[in-house]
């Protein structure tokens, strides 16, 4: 189509908005007398409550009101929302954890806020939250994942009597050890998935007002839609009907899915409002995202995988450990079920399939949803299987998953969680992903590397993941009188680039021009009643869809008032380009707007205006599945252990690109942060569950000097399950780039007989794992 | 970030009087390491005493066979300095690596070396060169300045004018940075001086410092090779989360022939 149509690399409008300090962020927006709040968190990692003193706090200067736990809960406040269910092959339910908005008797991690000061200014509630003198009974805490799983960590929920919540299973174990017994090689790996902190740019923030008048709750706060937000807060924490709370998010800087929860701060801050009869702001820094913005992966995986004589997998067994932190978040506990495991054989066509999952409790931040939520950890441990599976039978990296991968004409493929992958070319993804690294002449560059005294590897990576989230949205369209268009939608873009690609869209499907098409999102007050919001790769096909479909209902609404116009009747106008035409006569959608705001042009019954919605309403088992395979060249300092991307390709299917510049920033940011995850971030606790790397200064951002040029390739293959043939982009990345690298690098470390360092591959590890190899040899 | 009296003053002899009136008073160079202590409240200092006002106490010059770097000099002017590239390019390698360019436009170097942190690239090039620190009461040779973990033989009152460096023969810096800060996890400084050849560390250990046996062995024979099986006790270096003790030693040894093999 034209220039501005869907498929086309059109620029992103909101840019110059955004990039030259036009938004309109969350601390931006300020209410007349209004206070400003302060959390007082624990420093302790686990311990009991014995007493919260205020007295010396409210005495302080400016102060207005300390508010405990306590007087949450007097005031009927109730706890946060856990929406996972799990049982184990017994029917035996998970163990469920309880957190009240503000800790009442007992902390359970470093950061847990406790209590919140108000105060007229921000220094002035900052001094005062450091009167505020908490009584601690310490207890021992439990701060890392392997320590959680063992039976010799002290419960931290004493009434449950063990850290593990549940033990889930997909099937009995015994089933798998038949299959895995006729196999003629076997495979296990170990890996430790490490614990991310997200890092969005944009730290959590909230001002809320509460209207005597209107009894309505307004708060603004970066989100991710705040449809979900608004039900929990007006259920739990107000009692107040959603109606009577808004949620506003604004320009948000970053979501990565941890920005789509009901925090307890945000619910603190709403009801602060309201009971202190001042609007009240929080604005979190950076060491608070380190303490309270929940964290993404930290799992352990034990894994075994049985192959025949033909290289083909027979069986597979995975363990995983999930380190939930102190309490379940939102979505939490389900992430290595729903969000991974229901994809772990991944692109491959593996029928024999054991897998159980132990959630577990840590004195730590809890954990939740984090870009891919499950899947960037599934694909990760199954790439490792398949390099482990090469060397074990010999074979090249690539045939042994050539050998395995689900072929096109097997599509669609039930997998053994029961998903339908509908289409896909996994052996095309490695081929072209290997042609465009030029892998063939690999072993020349890795010569001209040695002889400059560095090592070189290759290494690569499939994924697949299920794409789509919750299986509701709802999009709207309203044309004025002048032509101009409106998108209400429910998706809600904090990155993602909605401004451009909704008005892709519209010009596509309307022909309106691009610059006519304005979007409204992130209100609650004029979201569409069924917005759901963006995460879970999902507002291409959700959204997109949606908001296809609204615009057909344009049409054929457009359609009756442009034959009403035309005098004929409407089964004779077609509909083209922004233009009704019938026979030689035709009018613009422009005059059908104008038409429609008129109502004595409109045909006899029919409502006024051009204003169109579409609720869009999926099988909630069916999802898209994006899929791809990269590439990454390395080189090895050995003598320093750095290790440096000197090459990076990355296919992806997507299926139908609706923007292939926004696509392309998708997939390069999400293998920044997939190298981030493998080359330089990592969370770590003490042994007393205290968060060592709390600042920038320790926790290790991906920077640009860590990679090279990213190639990004589509390998297109139109979904069949939706209208636009779009699938999930933003979490492809991070699915792809850690087994991709690490591969890499172990291929560069294969001389020393290396086969497997944990994430992050930091210079220490890696020198430390050759010095080893080297005195292992020695030896 | 908590109340302060907030001092410009106009000459060193105001910083010193305002420095010695109020007890818990601080001087304010780049701010680069005070800022952000303040802000996370690990500091309340009464007064802070802003330097940015005072005269002379910032630009390069050469003085006979030294260069005199002014105490308020950012790392950037250091780094691109013509003068410096020539005379001595270690250094402006030194200082163009460190931190990122905003640091590097506002750091200092005086309020490098008197905030003396273990990781900091300065002290090496402090020490490697063999500079002077002239303050406003005395000279203070670098072998004598960094005593321990952000510990210096600055007195209460003290403040640092500016490093006096000696051209050398010839020096090299080379460094690993940290991943997340962009300190030096290892740097070491090499220079062939007047007075002989010169190694410094800085990141491994407590405080800068010099390598004595390295400097004795590219002494008798100045040659990468001459460093064979030459490490730094790893007893006395620094061990966290990012790098092992073993890890720093063996680094300070592969960066210190990197140095020399650049001659």
């Amino acid at each position: 189509m034209g220039q501005f149509g869907i498929g086309q690399p059109v620029r992103r409008k909101e840019d110059v908005r955004l990039l030259t300090g036009k938004g309109l962020y969350t601390d931006d927006v300020n209410f007349d007398g209004q206070v400003f709040g302060v959390f007082v968190r624990s420093p302790q990692a686990h311990a009991n409550i014995l007493s919260i003193d205020i007295e010396a706090a409210l005495a302080a200067q400016g102060v207005v009101a300390v508010y405990t736990g306590a007087d949450l809960v007097a005031d009927g406040v109730g706890t946060l929302i856990t929406d996972v269910e799990m049982e184990d092959l017994s029917g035996k339910k998970m163990f469920r954890t309880k957190r009240t908005f503000l800790a009442t008797d007992r902390v359970r991690f470093v950061g847990e806020p406790l209590a919140i000061v108000l105060a007229e200014t921000l220094g002035q509630a900052r001094e005062a939250a450091e009167l505020v003198m908490v009584d601690y009974e310490g207890l021992p805490a439990v701060g890392s994942t392997a320590f959680a799983a063992s039976p010799d960590s002290p419960p931290i929920w004493e009434e449950h009597g063990s850290n593990v919540g549940v033990h889930w299973e997909n099937r009995p174990v015994a089933e798998i050890d038949a299959h895995m017994a006729k196999a003629k090689t076997r495979v296990t790996v170990d890996i430790v998935n490490n614990r991310l902190v997200p890092n969005p740019m944009e730290p959590r923030c909230a001002v809320a007002k509460f209207d005597e008048e209107s009894g309505v709750l307004t708060i603004y706060a970066p989100t991710q839609g705040g449809r979900r937000i608004q039900g929990g807060l007006a259920k739990t924490v107000l009692n107040l009907p959603p109606n009577k709370v808004r949620v506003i998010s604004p320009d948000t800087g970053g979501g990565f899915g941890i920005r789509g929860k009901l925090y307890p701060e945000l619910g603190v801050i709403s009801w602060a409002a309201r009971k202190s009869g001042r609007p009240v702001k929080w604005r979190g820094d950076r060491s608070e995202t380190f303490v309270s913005d929940y964290h993404g992966r930290d799992q352990i995986n034990h894994a075994e995988m049985g192959l025949d004589e033909n290289g083909r997998v027979v069986a597979l067994k995975v363990h995983t450990i999930l380190n939930c932190g102190a309490y379940m978040a939102e979505n939490g506990p389900r992430l290595p079920v729903s969000g991974g495991g229901r994809i772990i054989p991944g692109v491959y066509d593996i029928v024999n399939f054991y897998f159980s999952v132990k959630p577990v409790f840590s004195n730590t931040v809890p954990t939740d949803t984090y870009r891919g939520a499950g899947r960037p950890e599934a694909n990760f441990l199954m790439e490792r299987l398949m390099d482990a599976a090469a060397e074990a039978t010999g074979l090249a990296r690539d045939e042994v998953r050539r050998r395995n991968v689900i072929r096109p004409d097997q599509m669609p493929y039930r997998t053994q969680m029961g998903l339908l992958i509908d289409s896909g070319d996994f052996d095309g993804n490695m081929k072209m992903a290997m042609e465009g690294a030029d892998w063939e002449n690999f072993p020349k560059r890795r010569a001209q590397s040695e002889k400059n005294g560095k090592l070189r590897g290759i290494g690569i990576g499939n994924f697949v993941e299920a794409a789509g989230g919750r299986p509701t949205e709802e999009m709207r369209i309203r044309i004025a009188a002048d032509g101009k268009a409106t998108v209400f939608a429910g998706t809600h873009s904090h990155g993602q680039g909605h401004e451009t690609v909704w008005a892709q869209l519209l010009n596509e499907f309307l022909g309106i021009p691009f610059d006519d098409v304005s979007l409204v999102q992130g209100d609650t007050a004029t979201a569409p009643k069924n917005s759901a919001g963006t995460f879970g790769s999902r507002s291409s096909w959700m959204g997109g869809v949606g908001l296809q479909r609204s615009a057909k209902r344009i049409v054929e609404k457009g359609t009756k008032i442009a034959a009403n116009l035309m005098q004929t009747e409407p089964e004779g106008v077609s509909f083209a380009g922004g233009v009704f035409t019938a026979g030689t006569s035709s009018v613009t959608l422009v005059e059908v707007a104008k038409a429609a705001h008129e109502p004595k042009n409109l045909p006899e019954g029919m409502e006024a205006g051009l204003d169109e919605s579409y609720f869009l309403e999926r099988d909630p088992e069916e999802f898209n599945f994006p899929n791809g395979c990269h590439v990454c060249e390395v080189e090895i300092d050995a003598d320093l252990g750095h290790v440096q991307i000197v090459n990076y390709v990355a296919v992806d299917d997507c299926g139908f690109v609706l923007n292939p510049v926004i696509v392309h920033g998708q997939v390069y940011g999400g293998v920044a942060q997939g190298i981030g995850q493998a080359l330089t971030e990592n969370t770590v606790y003490d042994e007393d569950a205290q968060l060592v790397t709390g600042s920038f200064m320790d926790y290790g951002m991906p920077r640009a000097q860590h990679f090279s040029m990213i190639e990004a390739l589509f390998n297109q293959v139109l979904c069949k399950t939706n209208d636009l043939g779009v699938k999930g982009a933003g979490e492809a990345g991070a699915c792809g780039a850690p087994s991709a690298f690490v591969s890499s690098v172990m291929d560069a470390l294969k001389p020393y007989g290396i086969t497997h360092i944990d994430m992050p591959l930091t210079p220490d590890r890696v020198w430390r794992a050759i010095a080893e190899a080297k005195a292992a040899t020695a030896a | 970030m908590q109340d302060f009296n907030y001092h410009a003053p106009a000459s060193v002899a105001d910083a010193a009087k305002l420095l010695a009136a109020h007890e818990d008073a601080k001087l304010l160079a780049g701010g680069m390491t005070l800022l952000p202590t303040l802000k996370q409240r690990l500091a309340a200092p009464s007064d802070l005493i802003d330097l940015s006002s005072v005269p002379n106490i910032k630009g390069i010059c050469r003085e006979g066979d030294e260069i005199v770097i002014g105490a308020m000099t950012p790392h950037a002017d250091v780094a691109e300095s013509a003068l410096v590239r020539e005379t001595i390019p270690g250094l402006a390698m030194l200082a163009g690596q460190i931190g990122d360019p905003a640091v590097r436009h506002r750091g200092t170097i005086g309020g490098s070396i008197a905030n003396a942190d273990p990781a900091a690239d300065y002290p090496a090039g402090v020490l490697g060169h063999g500079a002077t620190i002239v303050t406003n009461t005395r000279k203070i040779a670098a072998d004598d300045f960094f005593l321990g973990l952000f510990e210096t033989a600055l007195e209460p009152g003290e403040i640092i004018l500016g490093v006096r460096f000696p051209i050398p023969v010839w020096s090299h810096y080379q460094k690993l940075r940290h991943p997340a800060s962009g300190y030096a996890v290892v740097g070491v400084l090499v220079a062939q001086t007047a007075g002989g050849v010169r190694v410094a560390v800085t990141g491994a250990g407590p405080n800068a410092f010099r390598a004595s046996a390295m400097e004795e062995a590219l002494t008798a024979d100045f040659s990468a090779k001459s460093l064979d099986g030459l490490t730094i006790d790893a007893e006395t270096l620094n061990n966290d989360m990012h790098a092992s003790a073993a890890y720093r030693a063996h680094v300070v040894t592969v960066l210190a022939k990197r140095a020399v093999a650049a001659r």
